[in-house]
């Protein structure tokens, strides 16, 4: 097991190098830093200001090499700062980026972390519950209001929300955020109504697929012939049964929490991670967006490991070697 | 070249692969039996279909101003030198917009009351500059088959090319796509996305790439899987031992067998396409026109007293 992780770590240093590298050819080759360099010091500029600016964000090296120090290049600085959690400063407007990664955890986790544990919670006991009704009105129902809300692209989940809840209910405020305790409820209700609805659908539809499957299997009519009730069989058998599909799906998401979700931190105002990458869209921060971008790959891969770990938790004859 | 042209050109080679699978399709009699029973089974779904499509091809063929010397319905210069669709010349799109908003079939002003000039025939209502909301929906067809039509262009012989290759040859260059397929699936999909259009720039082209870009990876991966499978297969053996060279055993053998996975992915990718066109305007890098970006100037709406709800159906 422990050999295992330790590969699968190497591995995922390859592909984090391919990560890097395509991050690599994408912001200095593909974009040119003389463009970077206008867009943030003004069309207008003098050309010693854009020197002095490509000079601070260390764009003005040359690209892959340079004669005189083979190691002072743009290649290896990416490589170097990125490898080391070394940021540096936005291109907009010069603040720190981890200053901004600090800031933005926060508010994002405070979403993401009851969307997450909510949404768990309501999609699985739904899925049971659907499960349970299977083969009869009830199901069909689920199954057609499950296909229903997939169809419904989330823009219009959010704007609905924020029309009924905020503006004809007025039981909380449209959107904003303020970290402190005794309010954070109020601003964050919505969003979090509103992740919850939009992903219902999808994963009930899912878990209820799981389930009906494992519950045609031997062992559940074993159990309901010594007289099992259906209930217990649902949680005690089908639900621990179904364990590994379902991690598949949840687990690769736990590391991304930190990340926030970037629809409904636009959209509500909530100064999380998400928030910073589309101002970062807007400001034409390229720094700031491939910190992101490198972050997230990374949680992701993190995550992918994490999902292959939890399969020995939950079932015994997984073995990873 | 002009935009027009270019999306013309698509949006028809569209209509004339579909054209020529149902002539085709017309030959064999399981398909004709096959079409026979969609026609009574699913009649709406079929006759929804073909009412977009239509929209769309509407709005494609678009032309510079037959008239060009004459005086359009439109009845000033602008519109001489501006291509416009079918679709606008069904609407005499100058002379149809109002000041501002007004309500759907209403016949005055929203605000203060002025009458308008097309009282009642604004079927959804105008919006802020007072154009017709239903000739915008009209028009945001296009643009969505577009955006699906494009892309999948891309993104189906991309997958094809890679997932075949990889599959088939397997080695070094199995590794070397595999390599480049794992890197892009581990990388978040919206944060790739977004970081492609920042970098290629703004426009309906460069999203349809970019999200060209990020697609095709997880149907090469299906492919380069199916591919494995096929390349054992007995039949394939033969060929291989008849001295088939790998090109005909790829393409006689090979792609044929995989066609069923293109078009079910065709048809799963096209809708998720025009979302994701939705989520990315909504962003504010998506394409003008579009359905997503008619949502996200709505959406401006609901912060504004009286709400402007008709903007937003």
């Amino acid at each position: 097991m422990f050999a295992y992780i330790v590969r699968r770590l190497a591995y995922s240093f390859v592909t984090v190098f391919g990560v890097l590298l395509l991050l690599f050819v994408l912001f200095f080759l593909v974009t040119n830093p003389d463009d970077i360099a206008r867009k943030a010091v003004g069309e207008k500029a003098p050309p010693q200001a854009l020197e002095q600016w490509k000079k601070n964000h260390g764009y003005d090296k040359p690209r892959f090499w340079n004669r005189a120090n083979p190691a002072d290049t743009m290649l290896v600085d990416h490589f170097r700062r990125m490898l080391t959690f070394d940021f540096g400063n936005s291109d907009a407007d010069d603040t720190p980026i981890w200053r901004r990664l600090r800031s933005g955890a926060g508010p994002s986790l405070s979403l993401s972390l009851p969307l997450f544990g909510l949404g768990l919670f309501f999609t699985l006991s739904l899925g049971l519950l659907v499960a349970f009704f299977r083969e009869t009105y009830i199901d069909r129902m689920g199954v057609v209001l499950c296909v229903v809300a997939m169809s419904i692209s989330t823009v219009l989940y959010i704007i609905g929300g924020q029309y009924l809840i905020a503006r004809v209910l007025r039981w909380f405020p449209i959107s904003g955020f303020d970290p402190t305790p005794a309010v954070i409820a109020r601003f964050l209700a919505i969003p979090v109504l509103v992740g919850l609805l939009s992903n219902v659908g999808d994963s009930v539809r899912f878990y209820r697929t799981v389930f009906v499957e494992e519950s045609n299997r031997d062992y559940v009519r074993t159990a309901r012939a010594k007289g099992c009730g259906e209930a217990r069989i649902l949680v005690h058998h089908v639900l621990r049964n179904s364990l590994v599909p379902i991690l598949t799906q949840v687990v690769v998401a736990i590391p991304l929490l930190v990340m926030g979700s970037i629809l409904l931190e636009s959209f509500f105002g909530i100064p999380g991670l998400g928030s910073i990458t589309v101002d970062a869209i807007n400001a034409n921060d390229f720094a700031t967006l491939r910190t992101m971008v490198y972050l997230g790959s990374l949680l992701f891969i993190l995550g992918q490991i994490l999902t292959d770990v939890s399969y020995t938790l939950v079932d015994p004859r997984v073995r990873l070697e | 070249m002009d935009a027009h042209l270019l999306s013309n050109a698509v949006v028809l080679a569209l209509l004339g692969g579909l054209l020529w699978a149902l002539l085709s399709a017309r030959r064999s009699r399981a398909w004709r039996n096959a079409g026979r029973e969609l026609l009574r089974r699913r009649p709406i779904a079929l006759t929804i279909f073909v009412v977009y499509v239509a929209i769309g091809l509407l709005d494609s063929v678009a032309w510079v101003g037959a008239s060009a010397g004459g005086v359009t319905p439109g009845g000033d210069t602008v519109s001489l030198h501006k291509p416009r669709s079918a679709i606008d010349r069904l609407f005499p799109d100058q002379r149809y917009r109002e000041k501002s908003y007004s309500a759907p079939l209403a016949d005055r002003e929203f605000l203060g009351g002025a009458p308008l000039h097309h009282p009642g025939r604004h079927l959804l209502g105008t919006d802020i500059l007072g154009r017709d909301v239903l000739y915008q929906t009209l028009k945001g067809a296009r643009v969505a088959l577009l955006v699906g039509g494009f892309t999948t262009l891309i993104v189906i012989p991309l997958a094809l090319l890679f997932g075949v290759v990889a599959g088939y040859f397997g080695g070094r260059v199995d590794d070397a796509i595999f390599f480049l397929i794992s890197t892009l699936a581990s990388m978040p999909s919206l944060l790739l996305l977004i970081a492609l259009i920042m970098v290629l720039g703004r426009g309906p082209v460069q999203v349809c790439v970019a999200l060209g870009v990020t697609g095709w990876v997880g149907f090469a991966r299906v492919v380069r899987g199916e591919t494995l499978k096929l390349r054992e297969l007995d039949y394939v053996q033969a060929a291989r031992a008849l001295g088939a060279s790998d090109t005909r055993i790829v393409l006689h053998h090979i792609v044929p067998n995989l066609m069923h996975l293109v078009v079910i992915t065709f048809v799963l990718t096209f809708s998720g396409l025009v979302l994701s066109e939705a989520v990315l305007s909504w962003l504010g890098i998506g394409i003008d026109g579009s359905w997503g970006r008619m949502i996200d100037q709505a959406r401006d709406e609901l912060s504004r007293d009286p709400i402007i709800w008709w903007n937003l159906v």
